[in-house]
């Protein structure tokens, strides 16, 4: 039943990412956890959220390429990786420019002019 | 779909009347992969929220924010990772069919989701003693910060759906880990092992995002790790 | 079990035989017939509900209703038809039984989990009827366990209503929950299904427009329904734990709410009409005799739709206070669904053009979803219009622009695959003639209830009143009227096909209709495991009005 598509594997199962790799993601993601800890203790206002989510996301790209074999996977899988995140990109941006960019209306009584 | 593990020599994979075993590993995958997508929408109703609301309070959130232990959070950070860690050395161990090693790195697996756990309950009960948690009496007086209500309970709602997923990911390896125990994976399947491995990464995936999120940006003290 | 299970050549209505066989079947024809049974017991008693407002209604000033009454009663019908009826109506029905056989497979890729998606539905209905029942001394134990009373705040679980009123909002947006986790399971299944499952040669495009139109479906359900999931579960979390989300009184934006209410919500509608796009789309072809025109159009209009779907949702916002930006961003957004949603009208029409056409009773379906949902897309560009929409925003017009895109929309779709491949689920054929009478009394009943609405929406009737001022009188009683012959059609329409399925001594050939896609090239009704072998696809399916081989004459 593999003839119609193209997106199985000729033999074998999937792709083995080989245990070395792992060890180095592993270390890569301890570093990064201290790192974002250690940024975390100095104040840099308001780009302390930015570098903790860049970070975040830096881990999350390793968890998901090597952990979870995305960067092994058809477009398909990679698809479906993406798109609940584009959506919730929607979603937050759906309200962002609603609350932020509301404004108060103009009080019933303001003198006429 | 029957699966009669009981002899301890080489199997292949079950027999599935509708498609080959080839589909059936490749379909199991995509399956997965679409649940995670659901996962990750779930968690990010949670998210839009977290994000409105520090927009709005952002001074109280940041002052709710220093009140959690970022030092337990930490250590939770590294516990899941080395869960996944071992999650990912296993599928390979059972890509190889080596089940033994399988059954010893999802164990590991499984015993970290329990050190999570007992962590989060220690984090939970001092800020039950503190008397921050939903409906109790100092929750409900009207004394207390009203957005420390959005805060905590979006603190307590997305670690509460975050743990409750560790459970559910645990049982997910357990079941893994029975038939590894009888043997059962090959290099020809070892679909149980990478659905429920790829279901444990989400869970620390989220975790990545939610440690930092909730411990890390409202400038806590280095002085207080542990919390007061 | 029994030996009966490995005669895969037996039809599949009886083999295996006896009630333990279905209860615990894992046959995809046969799981669509049990969500089939379900969801039009729901159909019934949500119907039931809309004809007692409608008697209530009938007349100016309170007749036999309470307003609160009266609340209950319309939360009650929009409820059990979103969440109980239309969302699973097409997809878990028409859907499980045909999409394996339309694309030449054995089953659905998970049918254990097919036969779970149907018994989490069955949970979450149970629980749903639970809540809806009004407190009384009998029963006051459920009144311990937070069944304290039925639902008063509209299908949409709005905040501040669903925080403040007494009514068992918990449990009822916890059924809520359960059914849209049954629906994530179904449309999960159809993906992994329609990608791994296709038949050698059922290319995609060659895939018949149902398929993809369940595909876009299968998109919407697996990936909009956890947002509102948690949202509903953000709900249970505000009433019983008082953290401060949707309610401002504790810190809560309870626009955020209808944010993330509708980002699932607005999707939600494709999903019940996606399917019935799909099912014209099939029986266009079939009786015009004409290849569907623009076929690839049809398909990748299915998946904008839906796609677009995604961005739109705050134009049921916008005169909740969002902010002038946004509300301009979602109008102009909004008018981008009318584009593929008009390529489909223009390409079933073209289809139509100087074809052989029979005017069957699907075709009359198919021909009347047409018509109805050209009304309900026009009527929905007015609504778009954020002039005008502030106007027309919870009047009679929305109700009536709703009912035309989901029940002239989906229901009619429904009804259309209902009688199309009703010799194909049972084996027999119904009757035609009561057929043509069950639609025109639906076709005329439906218009007859909701022009005038239309009418009294633009003369500034608000929804959700029980009463109303003299002057809407006469189009309340004309939509009255309307409203029960339009539910005498349905009773009429599925007594005739429920009575041919028992007693009809007429059978059914394998292809009644000469139809050229996969699920007639199997036996009427189809054996246990769909076909004898798996088929192999050469072409694609509407190839129609050109000589073709095996065509019965």
């Amino acid at each position: 039943m593999s003839h119609s598509h193209s997106d199985s594997h000729g033999q074998g199962l999937g792709h083995i990412v080989p245990a070395s790799i792992f060890k180095k993601v592993f270390a890569t993601l301890v570093f990064l956890t201290i790192v974002t800890v250690a940024v975390s203790l100095v104040d840099l206002g308001s780009m302390n959220i930015v570098v903790a989510m860049l970070v975040a996301s830096c881990k999350a790209l390793l968890v998901a390429l090597f952990f979870m074999h995305l960067k092994y996977e058809n477009p398909l899988t990679w698809v479906y990786a993406f798109f609940p995140i584009l959506l919730l990109a929607t979603l937050l941006g759906g309200v962002f420019i609603d609350n932020p960019m509301r404004h108060a209306p103009a009080p019933l009584s303001a003198p006429a002019k | 779909m029957s699966s009669h593990s009981t002899a301890e020599n080489y199997q292949g994979p079950p027999h599935v009347h509708h498609m080959d075993a080839p589909t059936a590993y490749s379909a199991a995958k995509l399956g997965m992969w679409l649940f995670l997508a659901t996962e990750i929408l779930l968690f990010g109703g949670l998210f839009a929220a977290f994000a409105l609301f520090r927009w709005m309070y952002l001074e109280a959130f940041e002052h709710a924010s220093q009140q959690l232990a970022w030092g337990w959070g930490a250590l939770n950070t590294l516990v899941l990772l080395f869960s996944s860690f071992t999650a990912a050395m296993a599928v390979e161990a059972a890509q190889k069919g080596n089940n033994q090693r399988v059954f010893r790195l999802l164990a590991i697996t499984i015993g970290c989701g329990f050190i999570f756990l007992i962590i989060k309950f220690i984090e939970y009960r001092a800020k039950y003693v503190h008397g921050i948690w939903p409906s109790s009496a100092e929750w409900n007086d009207p004394q207390f910060n009203a957005h420390y209500k959005s805060f905590f309970g979006l603190y307590f709602c997305m670690t509460g759906l975050h743990a409750l997923h560790v459970i559910l990911g645990m049982g997910l390896l357990a079941w893994a880990l029975r038939k590894a125990r009888v043997n059962r994976y090959s290099k020809e399947y070892y679909t149980p092992v990478e659905v429920g491995a790829l279901y444990w990464h989400l869970v620390d995936l989220i975790w990545i995002y939610l440690f930092p999120l909730l411990y890390l940006v409202g400038h806590p003290s280095w002085h207080t790790p542990f919390g007061h | 079990m029994s030996d009966t299970q490995h005669n895969t050549q037996g039809d599949y209505l009886h083999n295996p035989s006896g009630l333990w066989s279905w209860v615990t079947t894992t046959d995809h024809k046969r799981i669509g017939l049990m969500y089939l049974f379900t969801i039009l017991l729901f159909f019934f008693v949500a119907g039931i509900s809309a004809l007692i407002m409608r008697t209530e209604l009938a007349h100016a000033g309170p007749d036999f209703l309470k307003a609160q009454q009266y609340n209950v009663l319309f939360t009650l019908h929009g409820a059990l038809m979103i969440f109980l009826f239309i969302v699973p109506g097409i997809p878990a029905t028409l859907g499980n039984f045909l999409i394996p056989l339309m694309i030449g497979a054995k089953d659905v890729a998970f049918p254990r989990l097919n036969l779970l998606s149907y018994y989490i539905y069955v949970i979450g209905a149970i629980i749903a009827v639970i809540a809806v029942i009004p407190p009384v001394e009998t029963l006051s134990f459920l009144k311990s366990l937070g069944f304290t009373g039925p639902a008063d705040t509209g299908w949409t679980f709005y905040a501040p209503y669903s925080l403040d009123t007494g009514a068992a909002i918990p449990w009822m947006v916890f059924a809520a929950f359960v059914l849209g986790f049954s629906s994530i399971l179904t449309g999960l299944n159809f993906i992994v299904t329609i990608h791994k499952l296709r038949a050698p040669g059922m290319t995609w495009d060659r895939l018949p427009v149902f398929i993809w139109g369940s595909y876009a479906t299968a998109v919407i359900q697996t990936l909009a329904t956890p947002v509102v999931g948690i949202t509903l579960l953000l709900v249970i979390m505000e009433r019983l734990m008082g953290v401060g989300i949707f309610d401002a009184k504790l810190g809560g934006d309870p626009v955020l709410y209808e944010h993330m209410f509708w980002f699932y919500s607005h999707p939600v509608v494709y999903i019940m009409v996606l399917p019935a796009f799909g099912i014209v789309g099939e029986i266009i072809p079939v009786f015009s005799r004409k290849p569907l025109f623009g076929y690839k159009m049809v398909c990748y209009a299915s998946l904008a739709i839906a796609i677009v779907g995604f961005f739109v949702w705050a134009h049921h916002m916008f005169v909740a206070g969002i902010s002038d930006f946004s509300a301009i961003a979602f109008s102009v957004i909004t008018f981008g669904v009318a584009v593929p949603t008009a390529v489909k009208v223009f390409n079933w029409v073209s289809t139509m053009y100087k074809g052989s056409i029979s005017f069957t009773t699907p075709m009359l379906y198919a021909m009347g979803f047409v018509f109805l949902f050209m009304v309900a897309g026009t009527t929905g560009i007015f609504l778009a219009t954020l002039a005008v929409d502030v106007f027309y925003h919870d009047t009679y017009f929305v109700v009536a622009h709703f009912h035309y895109t989901i029940q002239g929309g989906a229901v009619i779709g429904l009804m259309a695959g209902l009688h199309f491949w009703f010799p194909k689920i049972t084996g027999k054929m119904y009757n035609e003639l009561a057929g043509k009478i069950g639609w025109v009394l639906v076709f005329a009943g439906f218009n007859l209830t909701f022009i005038p609405q239309f009418i009294l929406g633009m003369e500034g009737m608000p929804r959700r009143y029980f009463d109303y001022l003299p002057q809407f009188q006469p189009m309340h009683m004309l939509s009255t009227v309307g409203s029960f012959i339009n539910g005498f059609g349905y009773t009429f329409a599925l007594l005739n096909l429920f009575y041919a399925a028992m007693f009809s001594k007429v059978k059914a050939p394998a292809n009644p209709w000469n139809s050229l896609s996969l699920e007639w090239k199997t036996a009427s009704p189809p054996i246990t495991e769909n076909f004898a072998e798996t088929p192999i696809v050469t072409e694609g399916t509407y190839n129609y009005g050109r000589p073709v081989e095996g065509l019965a004459h």
